[in-house]
C-alpha cells in the first residue's frame, strides 16, 4: 500500500507547504518521479530529508503479523473499546488529523496531548499567566529594525528563518534601517545575519543555563535598575544557583554576568529603547534550561515594558510536526491547549497530570495510541502499556507495537493544512501523490466508527 | 417528505406577518406555499406557540485566531462550565468562550440558526473558517477585516485607480471566502505598529499620511459599487474611550450618505459630561440616526459578569490591557495585515463605569425607533457571552423587569443616562425583526430570516409565556433545513450548517498581477496559498458554501 505514485514520468509542483518544521515556507518547488521526490527549489536541510526520504514498504501489522487494513482498524477499536485510559498521545498530524484524535479520544474517554507539547509549554504557563505581545513572520521581516534572537539556535532548526525573515532584501516599508541582530545564548551560530538588510550584528555569549540571569540584568537596566553583578562564586548550576545570582546586587571591579560585560547588556538595551519595533525571537525547543518558561516570562515583560514608549513585540518559532495545529484545535474544540483527560466524559484539563510523556513515564493509563505521520523520529515513548501507532512508514519504534497502521504524510500523500509557529497564518498542504497510504485522520475516524 | 406546523402565532416581518395565525408547510428543507390538499407526514400542532424564522446573531466572535488566543489564556473561566458528551454531541466547555461545538449546540438551543464572525482577518482566514467548519448547527459567514492591511492603505495613498481598489477588495472577499468587509479602527491597527497611540478620524497615519476618514469613505463607496448587500461594517475609531460620541457622530456624518453599519455603538457612545467626566451619548447618537436612514448599527449590550474581550482593534486593547480582569492580555501585530488584541474583562454591577455602559447599550436599544437598522448583539464575548440575549430580550420587552434590574446597578450611573425615563417596550414583532428579518435583509441572505415560501425551513417555535428570558432561553422545537435539532431547548439532531459569502465581480487579472509580486516580494505566504478553497471549507461533510447574490458592479 505504499505504492505509488503513478507512471515515470515527472511532475512539477508548484508553491508547496513544506510541512517538516513550524515556518511552513510555502514556496517550495516538488518534482515527483513515481514514488520519488526532489526538492527543486528553495529547501533547507529539514525540507530535503523530509521530502526525498526513500519511503520503505510497510503494512499494517497486528501482533507483528501483515494483516489488512480493515483488520487492523478493528484491532485498534478493539483495544480501545477494553482501554480504561487510553492515552492519544503523538497528535503529529495535521489539522484534520488532530480533529480526528479529539473525536476519538472524546469518544473513548481518554487524555490527548502532543510529542512536542512540553515546549509549547513553556510559553502557555506564561501566556496563561500574563500574556504577552506577539508579531509574525510577515511583520517581522518588514518592520523589524531590531531582532534579539535568545537561546535558540534558529538557523539549525529553522534553516530559512534567517533568508525568509531577517535577511529578507526588501521591506514593504521605505525608511526602515538597517537592523541590528543580536544574539543571546551559547555557541549561536551568527553568520547566517548577514545581507543587504542586517547593519550591526552583536552576540552575547552565555552559557544556556544563565539566560534568565542576562534576561533579567536586561530586564532591571532596562527599568533603569542601578544593577551590576559578579559572576557567582558557587560553581552551582540549576534553580536556586540562578535566582542566588540574580538577587545578588554585587558590584565587581569588571561587572559581567555569566560572562557577559554590563556594557554590553548597557548597549543591547539602548539598542531596545531605540528601536521602533523590535522582535524578540526564541525557539521553545531550544530553551532546554529547567526554569524555561521563566524565560520566555521574562522576555514576555521586557517587552510589555518597552511598548510604553515604543513597539516591541515578540516571535516565538518552533511548533514542528504539526504541533501549534494539535494546540489550536484542542483549544477551538476544548477551551483548553491539550493535555485534556475525557475520563469522565467531560474535558479536565490538567497541564501536569495530563501530560502523556509524565504520564507514560509512570505508567498511568492502559493503552497508548500514538500519531506520527511527519518525522521517523516522533516514535512512542517506551512503555509497559500496549500501544496502536499510526505512523509513517520507517518511524523509529522503541518496542514493537500492538498495532501499528502506516499512514500518509500530509502534504505529501494526500492534501490538508496546518498552523504556522506563529499561531495566526494557517497553510494549505498539498497532494503530491507520493503513495497511496491513509489519511490519519480517516483512520482514526474508522477507527471510532468501529468501537 | 411534507410537515404542517398548525396554529401557530407566527412572526414574519419580512412578510408583514405580525402574531397571526398561520399554518407553515415545510418541504424538502424548504418552507413551500400552503398546500392545505398535500399529504402530510408530520404535523406539529403549535397552538399557543410563537413562531418566528431561527434567529441570526449578525455580529459574534465565533471563530478564528483571537477567539482561540482568548479560550486559551482562560482556562479558568471553562473549569466552571465543562460539558459532557452525550450519544449525540460532543465535550466542550461554555462559559464565556465556549468551545466551537458548544457554541453551535447552545446557539441552536436558544432559536439561532445562522452566526456571523464579524472579524476575519485575511491572514487567519483560513483558520477562521476551520473553526467555524466545527461549529454544527447554524449556518456561518464571516467579515474580512481591511483598512489596516499595508496593501489597502499603499493603494489608498497613492490615490489608486478606484476600480483597481473595488478590484481589491473583492479579490480579498473571494480569498477570504467573506460574506462581508469589517474595517476596525480604521488604519488604526496599523498606525499602532508605528507607535502611533490613537488615531482621531480625521487624524494623519504617521506613515500613509491618509486619515481614517478617507479608508472608511473608500471601503464603503467600494463597497457600494461591488454591489455588496452588507454595508462596510464599522468598528470605528476612539474604542472605549470617553468623549468618543463626538467621533462616533463625525463618523455618520463622514459617510455623506453611504450605507455603513456601525457595530457596538455601544463602545463608541461615550460623553464626557457629568461629574466623572463620563456619561451617555447614546440620545444624540440615536437623534442623528433618524436623520441618517444610510446608517444602521447593533448594541454590543454589556451585561454583569466575567468575561474576555477579543478584538481586533490591538491600538485600543493595548490601552484597555491595564484593566485587564485578570492580569493577562495579548496583543498582536499580524502579517502587515491586521492586529489583534484579548483582555479579559469582568464587568460589575457596583462599578459606575460598568453601570454606565450598561445603561448605554439599553438606551441605544430603546431610542432608536427603527427596528430594521438596529441589531440584537453583545459583541459576545465582548459585552457580555451570546447566552445572555434571552435575559437582554426581557430587558426590552418588559419595563418592570428593566426597573428592577435597574436597583441593582451602581446608581450614579443611571443619573448620567436617560434610561429611567424610558417607557418603551419592544414587542414579539419587533424583536423578530432585531434578531431575524433585520440581519437578514441587512446581510443579504436571500433565503433566511422569513418564513415566506421558498426560504430555507429554519424555525424557531416557543411557548408564548410572559417571562420573556424563560421564553427565549428555551425554543420548544427548533427545525434547521427543515429538520428537527432541538426540542425542549435540547440538541435532539447534530446537522452541518452552510458557510455563507458574497462573490462580487473582479477582474483577476488587473488586481492577481500586481499582488502576486507583491505577496512574493514582501510576504512569508504565496499569493496563491493566501486564497481559500470551496473544498477546504465544505470537506468533511462541513456543510456547504451558499453564495448569496451581490448586485452588479456600478464600474
Amino acid at each position: 500500500m505504499t505504492a505509488q505514485g503513478e507512471g515515470s514520468a515527472t511532475e512539477l509542483f508548484q508553491n508547496v507547504t513544506c510541512p517538516f518544521c513550524g515556518l511552513l515556507c510555502d514556496d517550495l518547488e516538488i518534482a515527483r518521479t513515481g514514488t520519488t521526490l526532489k526538492v527543486v527549489k528553495n529547501g533547507c536541510p529539514r525540507a530535503n530529508a523530509g521530502f526525498q526520504r526513500v519511503l520503505p514498504p510497510a503494512k499494517p501489522l497486528v501482533g507483528g503479523r501483515e494483516v489488512g487494513l480493515r483488520d487492523a482498524i478493528e484491532a485498534a477499536a478493539a483495544l480501545i473499546r477494553d482501554a480504561q485510559l487510553p492515552l492519544f498521545g503523538g497528535m503529529a498530524t495535521d489539522v484534520d488529523g488532530a480533529r480526528a484524535v479529539m473525536s476519538l479520544a472524546d469518544r473513548a474517554c481518554g487524555v490527548v496531548d502532543h510529542a512536542l507539547s512540553e515546549a509549547q509549554y513553556r510559553n502557555l504557563k506564561v501566556l496563561q499567566t500574563s500574556g504577552w505581545i506577539t508579531s509574525t513572520l510577515t511583520e517581522t521581516r518588514n518592520r523589524a529594525d531590531l531582532i534579539l534572537i535568545v537561546g535558540s539556535d534558529v538557523d539549525k532548526l529553522h534553516g530559512r528563518f534567517f533568508e525568509r525573515v531577517v535577511c529578507a532584501p526588501q521591506s514593504m516599508f521605505k525608511d526602515v534601517a538597517k537592523r541590528t541582530v543580536v544574539f543571546i545564548g551559547e555557541g549561536l551560530d551568527t553568520s547566517a545575519a548577514s545581507g543587504g538588510r542586517v547593519g550591526e550584528v552583536i552576540n552575547l555569549e552565555c552559557p544556556s543555563g544563565r539566560l534568565t540571569d542576562v534576561l533579567g540584568v536586561l530586564q532591571a537596566r532596562l527599568r533603569g535598575a542601578p544593577l551590576a553583578a559578579s559572576e557567582p562564586t558557587s560553581p552551582k548550576r540549576g534553580i536556586l544557583a540562578t535566582l542566588l545570582s540574580r538577587s545578588r546586587n554585587v558590584v565587581g571591579k569588571s561587572p559581567e554576568i555569566a560572562g557577559v560585560k554590563l556594557a554590553q547588556i548597557d548597549l543591547v538595551a539602548e539598542k531596545c529603547k531605540a528601536a521602533r519595533y523590535g522582535v524578540m525571537v526564541w525557539a521553545p525547543p531550544s530553551l532546554t534550561l529547567p526554569q524555561a518558561d521563566l524565560a520566555v516570562h521574562l522576555m514576555c515583560e521586557i517587552i510589555k515594558d518597552l511598548n510604553v514608549t515604543t513597539r516591541f513585540a515578540g516571535l516565538s518559532l518552533g511548533g514542528n510536526e504539526g504541533s501549534p495545529s494539535a494546540a489550536s484545535v484542542a483549544t477551538w474544540q476544548t477551551g483548553y491547549p491539550l493535555r485534556v483527560s475525557y475520563a469522565n466524559g467531560r474535558p479536565d484539563y490538567d497541564s501536569y497530570r495530563y501530560s502523556i510523556g509524565r504520564m507514560v513515564a509512570e505508567n498511568e493509563g492502559d493503552l497508548l495510541v500514538w500519531t506520527a505521520s511527519f518525522s521517523t523520529d516522533i516514535g512512542p515513548p517506551v512503555t509497559r502499556m500496549p500501544t496502536i501507532v499510526l505512523g509513517t512508514p520507517g518511524i523509529r519504534l522503541s518496542q514493537p507495537p500492538e498495532v501499528f497502521i502506516p499512514v500518509g504524510t500530509p502534504g505529501i500523500d494526500h492534501a490538508g493544512s496546518l498552523v504556522r509557529c506563529d499561531n495566526v497564518v494557517s497553510l494549505p498542504l498539498k497532494n503530491l501523490h507520493r503513495s497511496r497510504l491513509p489519511r490519519a485522520a480517516d483512520v482514526l475516524a474508522a477507527v471510532e466508527r468501529a468501537l | 417528505m411534507m410537515i404542517k406546523l398548525t396554529g401557530g402565532k407566527v412572526y414574519d416581518p419580512t412578510n408583514g406577518v405580525d402574531g397571526e395565525v398561520r399554518d407553515i408547510y415545510v418541504s424538502d428543507g424548504r418552507i413551500v406555499a400552503p398546500a392545505p390538499e398535500a399529504r402530510i407526514d408530520e404535523e406539529y400542532n403549535l397552538k399557543g406557540r410563537v413562531v418566528m424564522a431561527g434567529a441570526i446573531d449578525p455580529h459574534t466572535h465565533i471563530g478564528g485566531g483571537k477567539v482561540t488566543i482568548a479560550r486559551m489564556l482562560m482556562p479558568e473561566d471553562h473549569a466552571r462550565d465543562e460539558v459532557a458528551h452525550t450519544d449525540l454531541t460532543r465535550a466542550g466547555t461554555g462559559h464565556a468562550l465556549p468551545s466551537t461545538m458548544i457554541t453551535g449546540y447552545r446557539y441552536a438551543e436558544m432559536g439561532y440558526t445562522a452566526c456571523f464572525e464579524p472579524a476575519m482577518l485575511p491572514a487567519n482566514a483560513r483558520q477562521a473558517h476551520l473553526e467555524m467548519g466545527d461549529t454544527p448547527l447554524v449556518d456561518k459567514g464571516a467579515f474580512v477585516m481591511l483598512g489596516s492591511d499595508d496593501f489597502m492603505l499603499r493603494l489608498i495613498a497613492e490615490k489608486s485607480d478606484p476600480s483597481l481598489i473595488k478590484d481589491y477588495i473583492a479579490w480579498t472577499m473571494h480569498a477570504a471566502q467573506a460574506i462581508a468587509v469589517k474595517v476596525v479602527n480604521p488604519g488604526g491597527i496599523s498606525a499602532f505598529k508605528f507607535n502611533q497611540r490613537k488615531l482621531d478620524l480625521d487624524e494623519k497615519h504617521a506613515y500613509y499620511g491618509i486619515t481614517p476618514r478617507d479608508i472608511l469613505v473608500t471601503l464603503a463607496r467600494g463597497l457600494l459599487e461591488l454591489g455588496v448587500t452588507h454595508p462596510l461594517h464599522v468598528h470605528g475609531c476612539n474604542l472605549g474611550i470617553p468623549g468618543n460620541v463626538e467621533t462616533t457622530l463625525a463618523t455618520i456624518r463622514a459617510a455623506e450618505g453611504l450605507p455603513l453599519h456601525l457595530t457596538h455603538i455601544q463602545f463608541h457612545s461615550y460623553g464626557i459630561g457629568g461629574d466623572r467626566h463620563f456619561d451617555s451619548g447614546a440620545a444624540r447618537i440615536a437623534e442623528l440616526l433618524k436623520q441618517n436612514p444610510n446608517i444602521s448599527i447593533d448594541v454590543g449590550q454589556v451585561l454583569f459578569g466575567q468575561t474576555c474581550t477579543a478584538s481586533g482593534d490591538s491600538m485600543r486593547q493595548y490601552n484597555g490591557a491595564k484593566n485587564a480582569d485578570p492580569k493577562r492580555w495579548v496583543v498582536m501585530d499580524i502579517e502587515c495585515d491586521a492586529g489583534c488584541g484579548v483582555v479579559p474583562f469582568r464587568y460589575r454591577d457596583k462599578s459606575f463605569v460598568h453601570s454606565l455602559q450598561w445603561a448605554i447599550g439599553l438606551e441605544t436599544f430603546l431610542l432608536c425607533e427603527d427596528p430594521w437598522r438596529i441589531f440584537l448583539t453583545t459583541d459576545h464575548p465582548n459585552g457580555a457571552p451570546f447566552y445572555t440575549y434571552p435575559h437582554l430580550i426581557r430587558l426590552l420587552m418588559d419595563r418592570g423587569f428593566r426597573k428592577d434590574m435597574m436597583q441593582k446597578v451602581q446608581p450614579d450611573a443611571l443619573k448620567n443616562s436617560t434610561l429611567p425615563s424610558l417607557e418603551r417596550e419592544y414587542s414579539l414583532y419587533e424583536v423578530a425583526i432585531m434578531t431575524r428579518a433585520g440581519p437578514a435583509r441587512s446581510l443579504g441572505l436571500k433565503d433566511l430570516g422569513h418564513l415566506g415560501a421558498g426560504a430555507c425551513a429554519d424555525i424557531t417555535v416557543y411557548v408564548d409565556n410572559a417571562d420573556r428570558e424563560a421564553m427565549f432561553a428555551r425554543p420548544e422545537l427548533v427545525f434547521k433545513n427543515g429538520e428537527l435539532i432541538v426540542r425542549d431547548g435540547k440538541v435532539t439532531k447534530v446537522v452541518q450548517g452552510a458557510t455563507h459569502v458574497a462573490r462580487p465581480a473582479y477582474d483577476p487579472a488587473a488586481i492577481e498581477k500586481p499582488l502576486k509580486d507583491y505577496f512574493d516580494r514582501y510576504h512569508t505566504m504565496r499569493m496563491e496559498n493566501f486564497k481559500l478553497s470551496d473544498e477546504e471549507i465544505v470537506e468533511g461533510g462541513r456543510g456547504k458554501i451558499v453564495v448569496q447574490p451581490t448586485k452588479a458592479r456600478a464600474s
